[in-house]
């Protein structure tokens, strides 16, 4: 069976399209595939977020611990999905938990690579900032729709 | 294409006079959800559209607006009730045996049939599952006239979804639908997605140009997932949304439910969103 280079499967993630293959090759070169068992974290509250992150196997969901009530689950990414912005945005640090809640496969780009490209190619660094901020918008959105709690009763 | 709702099965009698129906069955789904199976008390049965409503009551009591939840091609007649008080009290927690006033059916239904050769993606935020799930059956019952049947439900936590032994059915392939849900606030015990119904649109695998979008759930819900479906590619004309308002007489009579030109218990409550979504956005209508 043939295998899928890192590079065919950013060139295929709608977060990459249409970037040229010179920008996809640099980007891939900054990229390792992951593994990690249901249960495990990928990254935890308070680190620095040094990856980013795509979902092609799994899940990973978005945790938040309380001393009073336990792990609360806030947000979720499945295949496809991307995890998250940190990356990008000083303070450059996780703000929630990352666990496997099955076993995940993730593209695993190492942050500071992917700054330090952004920086040595401000077309590139643009593109990506742009992407990751129509991410962040359309979550901020869902997550506003999501603090009225509309399927409660009225 | 056909309209959303312009076919719509004959009724006989009045469509003021209630007939009586009998309650076979309830069958709990969430602690406020209650579906009852019924018939009517003549042997005659109420021939439906999947989206119609009926107004739905006690003898002596009043009446509500609740939709036909089950297929409108085979099996008993359902129908799926919230309780919210008063009336939709008293039919959530009807036993067997009782008796029940049925006028109707009334309104639009979804129209599948105009989806035919194409994909059909139900999207349904909680007990908007409800409507949208006679439409299914009865997309299931000729499934082969449509390609891919995508179903994208979002609800409250995991233990409110309405229809779970559906949902455990389709999730497991039974019937050739492809099931994706999602819910707002999950322990650990969930291992499926959170968040917004929205999310799931990207994954779900439809051509939008050949797609016929039928959704249900509250309004803002249906907003977001109408303008997710229009950026994903899908024609706003391909779009149907069942609104809710207050609906009385049922026949348009009344204007309980008027929505500026429309009235949502004749003219709805399945509607292109094409048609309504500016009327969605004023307010004080």
């Amino acid at each position: 069976m043939k295998m899928r280079s890192i590079a065919d499967y950013l060139s295929a993630h709608p977060f990459f399209a249409d970037l040229d293959a010179a920008s996809i090759d640099e980007l891939a070169g900054c990229a390792i595939n992951e593994h990690i068992r249901a249960g495990e974290y990928l990254f935890r509250e308070g680190r620095p977020a040094d990856h980013f992150y795509i979902v092609t196997r799994g899940r990973i969901a978005l945790e938040l611990f309380s001393p009073a009530t336990g792990p609360h689950v806030l947000d979720s990414a499945g295949p496809g999905e991307i995890l998250d912005w940190p990356w990008l945005i000083p303070p450059h640090r996780w703000f929630f938990d990352g666990r496997a809640v099955e076993p995940t496969s993730v593209v695993s780009l190492d942050a500071g690579c992917l700054r330090g490209k952004c920086e040595a190619d401000p077309r590139l660094g643009y593109e990506l900032a742009m992407r990751a901020a129509q991410t962040m918008s359309q979550r901020l959105q869902a997550t506003r729709a999501r603090l009225l709690d509309m399927y409660a009763a009225p | 294409m056909t309209a959303a709702g312009s076919t719509r099965p004959q009724t006989s009698g009045s469509p003021l006079i209630p007939r009586p129906f009998r309650v076979l069955a309830t069958r709990q789904e969430t602690a406020d959800t209650t579906t009852l199976t019924i018939e009517p008390a003549d042997g005659v049965p109420l021939a439906f559209a999947a989206g119609q409503f009926t107004m739905l009551g006690t003898f002596g009591g009043a009446e509500a607006p609740i939709s036909v939840t089950s297929s409108p091609v085979a099996g008993p007649m359902e129908q799926t009730i919230r309780d919210m008080g008063g009336v939709t009290h008293d039919l959530t927690t009807a036993e067997p045996g009782d008796m029940l006033t049925v006028r109707g059916p009334y309104g639009t239904g979804w129209n599948i049939t105009d989806g035919a050769g194409g994909d059909l993606i139900f999207v349904a935020g909680g007990i908007g599952l409800a409507p949208l799930r006679s439409a299914l059956l009865e997309a299931l019952a000729n499934r082969n006239a449509y390609r891919r049947v995508v179903l994208l439900y979002g609800a409250r936590t995991p233990a409110e979804q309405v229809f779970r032994d559906d949902l455990a059915r389709w999730a497991h392939g039974d019937g050739g639908i492809a099931l994706d849900v999602t819910v707002d606030r999950a322990g650990r015990g969930w291992a499926g997605p959170v968040g917004l119904v929205t999310n799931l649109i990207p994954g779900a695998g439809f051509d939008p140009a050949r797609t016929l979008a039928l959704v249900c759930g509250p309004e803002v819900m249906m907003r977001f997932v109408a303008i997710a479906l229009i950026d994903a590619g899908v024609p706003a004309g391909r779009i149907r949304i069942s609104l809710e308002r207050n609906m009385k007489c049922g026949i348009g009579l009344c204007g309980h439910c008027q929505l500026r030109e429309l009235f949502i218990c004749t003219d709805g409550p399945v509607l292109p969103y094409d048609k309504v979504a500016d009327l969605m956005t004023v307010r004080e209508l």
